[in-house]
């Protein structure tokens, strides 16, 4: 079972990526666990997730934060502050 | 009730009218557009990125959570995405209701949760260059007004 990941506006430019999947590493329980193995993926990732404190996060397209937890299946978005209207 | 995320332009008169019914005093409407002039220097496009999926629940519940506050007879949320030009519509929020003072409140709960929750992004270009917009403190203060 995978984890899908996405990126939005500028996390995705950096990233190079707007969506990616990987397996759940062991460990992880919460959405904070998942970020030290992401920012091992490029140069992009560390960069886009360098500081998660303006960094929004959503898990299946709901509103979370770093201590939401995660497990195989879900989807996890990562975004900066939103911009709309 | 209705959302939508579009890259189509909407007309307002059509808008409107579709929300009048024998129940209804007054329709409240919020029409925002892409500025031209930014700061001091010319934004020439507005790019809109969104989350197709979360968009749109987020939208229905901030609709939802308007309803819950004001008796509302019916709302529209119409939001677009793409590449628009200065002068173009972006959203328009319509709230339609027995008398105005709920329809004006409830456009403009709307309006400030819709600018912290949903999940649009934009970015501005300048000639060749392009820009992601920078979120403002204002639009946080403006709907946590709401909590107070």
């Amino acid at each position: 079972m995978t984890l899908t990941i996405r990126y939005f506006a500028w996390m995705r430019e950096h990233t190079g990526t707007d969506l990616e999947t990987m397996d759940l590493p062991d460990g992880v329980g919460c959405v904070g666990d998942l970020v030290p193995h992401l920012v091992t993926k490029s140069a992009g990732h560390a960069l886009a997730l360098e500081n998660m404190q303006v960094v929004r996060v959503a898990v299946n397209r709901t509103y979370g934060d770093l201590e939401t937890p995660v497990a195989a299946g879900d989807e996890v978005a990562f975004f900066p502050p939103v911009t709309g209207g | 009730m209705a959302v939508r995320v579009q890259t189509d332009d909407f007309d307002v008169g059509v808008e409107s009218r579709a929300l009048q019914a024998e129940t209804v005093g007054g329709i409240a409407l919020f029409v925002g557009t892409v500025r031209g002039l930014s700061s001091d220097d010319g934004v020439t496009a507005m790019v809109l990125e969104h989350f197709p999926g979360m968009t749109e629940t987020e939208l229905e519940r901030i609709e939802a959570e308007a309803r819950a506050r004001w008796p509302l007879e019916d709302v529209t949320i119409i939001h677009r995405v793409g590449r628009l030009l200065p002068g173009e519509q972006i959203v328009l929020v319509a709230a339609a209701s027995a008398h105005r003072q709920a329809a004006f409140d409830a456009a403009q709960f709307i309006m400030d949760f819709l600018k912290t929750d949903a999940p649009f992004w934009k970015a501005e270009e300048r000639g060749g260059d392009r820009r992601w917009v920078e979120s403002r403190d204002s639009d946080s203060a403006a709907r946590d007004r709401w909590s107070e």
